[in-house]
Parts: structure tokens; sequence; C-alpha cells
């Protein structure tokens, strides 16, 4: 069972706002009615599913809808159709005690300027979310002080919000999120107000924290790499419709239509896009061939080395063509003059991670997996390819599959 | 004009309304009445049989906790001036006048604020009548307090709680209707219930407007102690009102005098009570 499942979830703002719904179906766009009814599309009939322990992010520009769409979630805003299951109960339909209890059990929320009680301690206001529930005062304050720990801030209980700078403020946010111990976080736009250095520290350290945490996190953002880094999934939002639902690599590589494409046009593929990305099918010999075979092999293939595999294709080194051919003129086998000291990656390596590696190589560098299993190899022109855009566009799965078939053979 | 339209009675339906509301109410308005009595009482006893120079001293220690030294200079100097001239009695029946009509502002005033803040249908119908009570010449309602209340202190604090609690039920609404929405937010979404939003955050948030509404009433109940001193309230108003009818300059100075003194020491110990707060709470 998915944590959170959305279905055809809808907010129209203005009055009698069932007028839109027939045009809704009808697909017409967000401009036209407003044109005809004078009613505004929020949230346009989004469906989607967060498993637990997902970082699951809604991104789009101002006006798409995403601001409007978490609220939703917890009901800050009351939706006008649809249905939001949260571990399969429809919190659509609960009174307001059922909704407290939810609020307060499941689902934290972090803001992105901060909302911190300016009136309450940084104990205080993390301790908020206890205290509404009639928390004995020590149990909370333990609590508290707990998640303050874990985002760094111990010692800074007794201090008032505006002595502290937007990061460390922040942090207290999500430390009052936290606080509870909810299945769910809810983060709108939560790094959004802070400075660029400050909102990477913030991002590495929610990966950090969501490591041990496994909380189910639905993140807003209207930046793409931000997105891209934290996002298990991303859901790609435009005038309250949801355009894409994928993993950052599909979203980049498989863009579903042209304005996803031209939104991840100007991104920085280099920290998305991961050696199995780019890599091509690696030429590949066996021990048990002499060199001739080695010199015809690169001949049709038009390459200057080739992989030494074994026959479960781990992979052993590397022959040069000009070592080859001295092996067949001094009668040495491949072995002789095999190079054992090959540049290699991993399948999941980021291609900004492999820049040096690939640059002063004299040989394709090879991408290998479990078991030292050849992958493929990545030469120059395939990295520059893929900053361009140029990436396959199959799964690494498939790629495998492709793979065994050729060996196959 | 006047043949085609006859002129609405409205003098004779408002004259029957206060005659049924005295006619089958009356058990209301003296209980209201008798409540208001003793309070002003009260505090006129306490007051009035203290020996001055302790209230002088006590005054001046509490103008010190919550302000300033010149403050508290101030309070002293006044307060001498006050008893040389000799209207430390009627300053102190004022002060119990004054004190009440800001006490029963408060008590009413906070809690309709609130209301209005959390319903605009009811802010919407509230907020005419404030601009009534407060344009609506003050003379004008003692004619039907006293019709309910008879002569004396009563009617003139119910005349003064008229005239003063508008700007406390302004702005204590004003003041949590300017909680930024996302703290409101931020309350909701964690599971607060709508008295907890209210009083942990509401409320303490909106204080330091709601305390300059409470202040602004209590400047006001001392405004209408001259008129209410027109229906027997006593106090410096009299003391004016008699210098008026007797055309006596230095009385009605002296009188005058003191009253503005009173006033200063009020609005700025109230003042300065909203902000102290505020510093040591946030």
């Amino acid at each position: 069972m998915p944590k959170i499942k959305v279905e055809n979830l809808t907010k129209i703002f203005g009055r009698q706002p069932h007028r839109a719904f027939d045009y809704l179906k009808q697909g017409r766009s967000k401009q036209d009615i407003f044109k005809e009814t004078g009613l505004t599309v929020g949230v346009n009939q989004v469906s989607f599913e967060v498993e637990a322990g997902e970082i699951f992010v809604i991104m789009g520009l101002s006006g798409s809808g995403k601001s409007t769409l978490v609220r939703l979630i917890n009901r800050l805003i009351e939706p006008t159709a649809g249905r939001i299951l949260i571990d399969g109960e429809d919190i659509v339909g609960m009174n307001a005690e059922q909704l407290q209890q939810v609020r307060r059990k499941k689902l934290g929320m972090v803001f992105q300027k901060f909302a911190l009680f300016p009136h309450r301690t940084v104990l205080e206001n993390v301790e908020f979310g206890l205290e509404v529930q009639n928390i004995p005062k020590k149990e909370r304050e333990e609590k508290a002080k707990n998640a303050l720990a874990l985002v760094g801030l111990s010692g800074w209980e007794n201090s008032m919000p505006d002595q502290l700078s937007g990061g460390m403020q922040q942090r207290v946010g999500l430390a009052r999120a936290l606080a509870n111990d909810p299945d769910v976080l809810l983060m709108d736009e939560a790094f959004s107000a802070l400075d660029p250095l400050i909102r990477k520290d913030m991002q590495d350290e929610l990966l950090e924290l969501q490591t041990t945490m496994q909380k189910t996190i639905l993140f807003i953002t209207h930046d793409l790499d931000e997105a891209l880094k934290i996002g298990d999934r991303i859901a790609l939002m435009k005038d309250g419709a949801i355009v894409q639902i994928g993993t950052p690599e599909e979203i980049l590589t498989n863009p579903a239509n042209e304005y996803v494409e031209k939104f991840v046009e100007d991104v920085d593929r280099s920290k998305v896009l991961a050696a199995e990305h780019v890599m091509k099918r690696a030429e590949t010999i066996t021990l048990d061939k002499g060199p001739r075979v080695a010199l015809q092999l690169m001949k049709d293939r038009g390459v200057s080395s080739l992989y030494v595999v074994d026959k479960k294709k781990r992979l052993i080194g590397v022959v040069k063509a000009d070592a080859v051919n001295a092996a067949s003129r001094e009668a040495k086998t491949l072995e002789d003059v095999m190079d054992r000291e090959v540049p290699t990656v991993s399948a999941n390596t980021l291609l900004n991670e492999m820049f040096d590696l690939v640059a002063f190589s004299d040989i394709p560098v090879a991408v290998t997996g479990e078991q030292n299993r050849l992958l493929g190899v990545v030469v120059k022109g395939a990295v520059l390819g893929g900053l361009a855009g140029k990436v396959n566009r199959k799964t690494p799965s498939d790629a495998e599959e492709e793979r065994q078939v050729m060996a196959g053979e | 004009m006047s043949e085609l339209f006859p002129k609405l009675p409205l003098d004779r339906w408002v004259e029957r309304l206060v005659q049924y509301l005295d006619e089958h109410f009356g058990l209301v308005f003296d209980v209201i009445s008798a409540g208001i009595g003793s309070t002003v009482d009260l505090f006129s006893l306490i007051f009035t049989s203290l020996p001055d120079w302790l209230l002088i001293i006590g005054f001046t220690l509490l103008a010190y906790k919550v302000g300033r030294l010149r403050v508290a200079l101030f309070t002293l100097v006044g307060l001498l001036l006050i008893a040389n001239l000799g209207y430390w009695e009627h300053s102190m029946e004022t002060l119990a006048l004054v004190l009440t009509a800001g006490l029963i502002s408060i008590v009413i005033g906070v809690p309709a604020g609130i209301w209005c803040a959390r319903n605009d249908s009811v802010r919407n119908v509230v907020t005419p009548l404030l601009d009534f009570m407060q344009t609506m010449p003050a003379f004008v309602y003692l004619i039907p307090a006293i019709f309910f209340f008879g002569l004396g202190k009563v009617p003139g604090v119910i005349a003064s709680v008229i005239f003063a609690m508008p700007p406390t039920i302004r702005l204590t609404n004003l003041g949590i209707r300017q909680v930024p929405k996302e703290l409101i937010e931020a309350s909701d979404a964690f599971g607060s219930t709508s008295w907890q939003k209210l009083f942990k955050v509401q409320l303490p948030l909106a204080k330091t407007t709601i305390m300059a509404g409470v202040n602004q009433s209590i400047m006001l109940a001392l405004s209408m102690v001259v008129i209410a001193s027109m229906i027997g309230a006593k106090g410096l108003g009299a003391d004016v009102y008699r210098a008026v009818t007797q055309i006596n300059i230095g009385t009605g100075f002296e009188a005058g005098l003191a009253i503005v003194i009173m006033a200063i020491l009020l609005d700025r110990i109230t003042q300065n009570m909203g902000k102290k707060k505020n510093v040591q709470e946030g």
C-alpha cells in the first residue's frame, strides 16, 4: 500500500466551483476556464502515489499550483474534489477531530519562510506539536531536545527565533516537524528562502537524515537542480496539472513533452546523468582467443583497444592495438600483453565525478557492475553527447538484457 | 416632500423600545446596576481610605516598574500637585470610575474583538455598531442610561463604557487578523484546536495591538468623566462642571489640570504595560 495516494485531486478557487468541472473534463485550459467562469483552477485532477520512505518532489514554476497541492494534502486548503489517502485512510472525508489527529501523528510540515512563532523560544517552537497534544512538559522537552540535536542545534534551546540566521531558523522548522515523529514530512519550498551555500548544506543534511529516518517526504520546489538532487521521483506541474512523473533520469532523458523538454534544457546534466546513461557497448574478447583474432576484431570494429573478459563477462584487463600487434609477431598470448590497470567507474557514477578520468585516459573508461562485470564503456565523445542531451533511452536493465543476448551469440 | 412622506416616528419608536426594556428587563438592569455600583464603590473605598502618601508612593513604584524613571518622576510630581491643590479625593473617585469602565471595556471588548476576528459576519454587524457608539454624541446615551439606572455613578460608567469600548474591540480584531497567515497555517498544520490556536498563537502575537486598544479605551473613559458628571457622577468632572456653570476660571483650570495629569499618568502606565510584557516574553 502506498503511504500517500492522491486520486483526481482538484481545487478550484471561487464561488460555485463545480461549474468548472465539465470544462476540466473537456481538457480546457486554465486561462479558458477563467475567461468563461471567473474561476481559478488551483490544482487540476492530480493523481499520484508516494511510497513509504520515498522523497517525492513536486516541482513547478510559481503559479503552477504546487503550494496549493501540498496544502491540500493536510487540508490547510479544502479540496474541491478528489481523494487523499494516507495509509489507506481518506482524509478528505474526515471531521475536524480526526483531521487533527492525523495532522498531529502523521503529518509534519516545514514552511518556506520558516513560520516560527516569534514569541516562543527555539525549544518552545519545537515543542509546539507535542504541546497541542497535551504531552507532559518533561516528555515533550526531551523529545524537542532530541529533535534539535538531530538538526545540530543543541545549545540554542533558549534563544528566540529572531536571534538565529535563516539557515538555523529553518533547522528549527525542521526540528519542529520532526519532534512529533510523523511518518510524512510536507516540505513547502523549505530551502528556497536560504542562500545557495546554506541551501546546498541543508539539502545534503536532509538526504543524510533521510538515510536513517526513512520518512516519506513530499518536497515542493521551483528549483530543478534541487528537485533532481534530492528527489527519488519528481512530479512536474504546470497550470495545476501534473505534466510528468518520473525519476530524475527519466525526466531528463525522456521528457514527456515540449514543456518538460524546455524546462530541463538548462539543467546541469553532469550532476544527474551517470555512466550508465552515456556508456556504449564494450568491444570485448576472451583470453582463449589469440592475438590475430583480436587484431581482426579491432579492424572490424574500428577500435584500438579491446577489453578482456572471462566467460561470465567479468573484466580482467585491456589489450591495446600496438601491444597485440607485437604479440602476434613475437608469438605471445593476449594474457602476456594484457594491461590489468583499467580505468573503471561504476554504473551510477555521475558524469561530473568522472570528467578527469575520461579526459586523461587514452582508452575508453570501463563501466562495471556487480562482481566486476563489464557493462559498457564511456568514451570522451559520449560524455559530451550526454551533456548535450544525447543519452541512452533504455533503462539499464534493458541494456543488460541486450548485452546478454549478444554475449550468447 | 413632507406631505407625500409623513415623518417617520423614529423618536417614538426609540422611546417605546426604552420603555419596553425598562418594564420587562428591570431586574436585569438592577443586577447590572448593583454590580457596577459595587465595583466603583470598592475601587473608591480602596483609593480614598488609604492615606494619600502611601498611594503616591505606590503609584510611583508602579510607574517605575512598568515604565522608566521619567514616568515615575512625572507620577510623583503630578500626584503631589493634585494633593496640594486639594483634588486628591475627587481624583481617586474619578480613577475608580475610569478603572471600572476600563475593566468592563476589557471584559466585554476583548472577547467581542476575538469573536469579530474569527467570524466575518459578526465583524460586518459589529463594525457599524461601533461606528454608531463612537459618533453618536455622548450626551445622547446619557438619557436612556438615566432611565435604566437612575442618576449617579452607574449611568456614568455605562455611558463611559459605550463610548470607550470600541477601540478595544477594533484593535483586538485587528491584532488577531494581523497575525501572519503562515503562523496560522503552522499552528493548524500541527493539529492545534481552534482554542489552542487562539491562546498559544493569536492572542500572544496580538497582545501589543490589544494593549494599544485598552490604552485608548481607558483614555476615552477618562474623557467621559466630565460628561458623566452632568448626571451626577462624582469626581473631577463634577468640579469642572461646577466651574463651568459658575464661570469660575481658576477652579476650572485647576480641576482640568488634575484631569490632564491623571490622563497622562494612565496613558503612560498602560502603554508601557503592553510594551514591557512584550519585551519580557519575546
